[in-house]
């Protein structure tokens, strides 16, 4: 219960976060890939701040503790591999989101306020997991590099 | 459509974002990457599902709740419907093999200074920003 109590106060603070960052926003992203036009810089600083303030915190919760709070160990991604289907993985997301203007921590925040738009991009987000997964089958299991 | 620079608020924000990634880790263990969240509560569905359905009703709520007391949260989908679902189709396949996203490999990996965060991140900032070009001033749409 306190595990459940914690991850859904840990994801409120996550959702403000994106959706006063602009990630939410897809206006706002794609203006800040296209440097070519109407660029908008701000998400320099949101990436900036979260890497910043991760890296320090993960040293710090690694440094202090042997494990977390309310688990029996920290489930970090065990896969060290760069290969191409990380890479091909990449690019693709990459196309998406440079179509769409979502990526999924973007869109997951603004289901509760930002209409049709992000409800039909998360529908086929969805549908694109489930799809890729189940033509993946079972030689490739999946989950715990997550 | 223009949008306004904003680097205070994007910054707070940004904080708040990594704030969130080193409590999940402190208090739960667990890697703040919305693939992974998402992914373990598809089918076939992860035995864990339940403290992910409780991080996705945060992520969704709260935004809300900062709406309805009075707070901004500009908004706007430059992107006609049937690109957004086609978007949202190749970003799953894309995040499902590249196994992760900007939160997981953009801020987590990266943070955690994993060399397969990194490359995953390089290559969907270079290919974002090229399909961004190529859409805006190429096909010009």
């Amino acid at each position: 219960m306190r595990k459940l109590i914690s991850s859904g106060l840990i994801g409120a603070i996550f959702g403000l976060g994106i959706a006063i960052s602009g990630m939410a926003n897809p206006a706002k992203v794609l203006n800040f890939f296209d440097v070519a036009g109407q660029w908008d810089p701000s998400l320099i600083f949101v990436m900036g701040g979260a890497l910043i303030t991760t890296a320090i915190g993960y040293m710090l919760v690694f440094g202090a503790r042997k494990k977390p709070v309310f688990d029996a160990e920290f489930h970090l991604p065990i896969n060290k591999t760069i290969d191409a289907r990380l890479i091909s993985g990449s690019a693709l997301f990459g196309v998406g989101w440079g179509i769409a203007g979502f990526c999924p921590g973007g869109a997951i925040p603004a289901l509760g306020f930002g209409g049709v738009s992000v409800i039909a991009f998360v529908g086929a987000m969805l549908i694109g997991i489930v799809l890729a997964r189940s033509l993946d089958g079972v030689r490739h299991k999946p989950a715990k590099a997550f | 459509m223009e949008t306004e620079f904003t680097p205070w608020m994007s910054l707070f924000g940004g904080v708040l974002i990594g704030f969130s990634a080193v409590l999940l880790m402190a208090f739960n263990g667990r890697i703040a990457g919305m693939t992974g969240i998402i992914t373990g509560i598809l089918p076939p569905f992860s035995s864990d599902w339940p403290w992910r359905i409780a991080f996705l009703f945060g992520a969704i709520i709260a935004p809300v709740l900062f709406l309805t007391a009075g707070g901004v949260i500009p908004y706007a989908v430059p992107v006609p419907l049937p690109l957004l679902a086609f978007g949202g189709l190749i970003v799953g396949v894309g995040v499902y093999y590249g196994a992760g996203c900007t939160s997981g490999h953009g801020v987590c990996g990266m943070a955690r200074l994993s060399p397969r965060s990194i490359a995953a991140t390089i290559t969907f900032m270079i290919f974002t920003g090229l399909t961004v070009y190529v859409v805006r001033h190429v096909a010009g749409i």
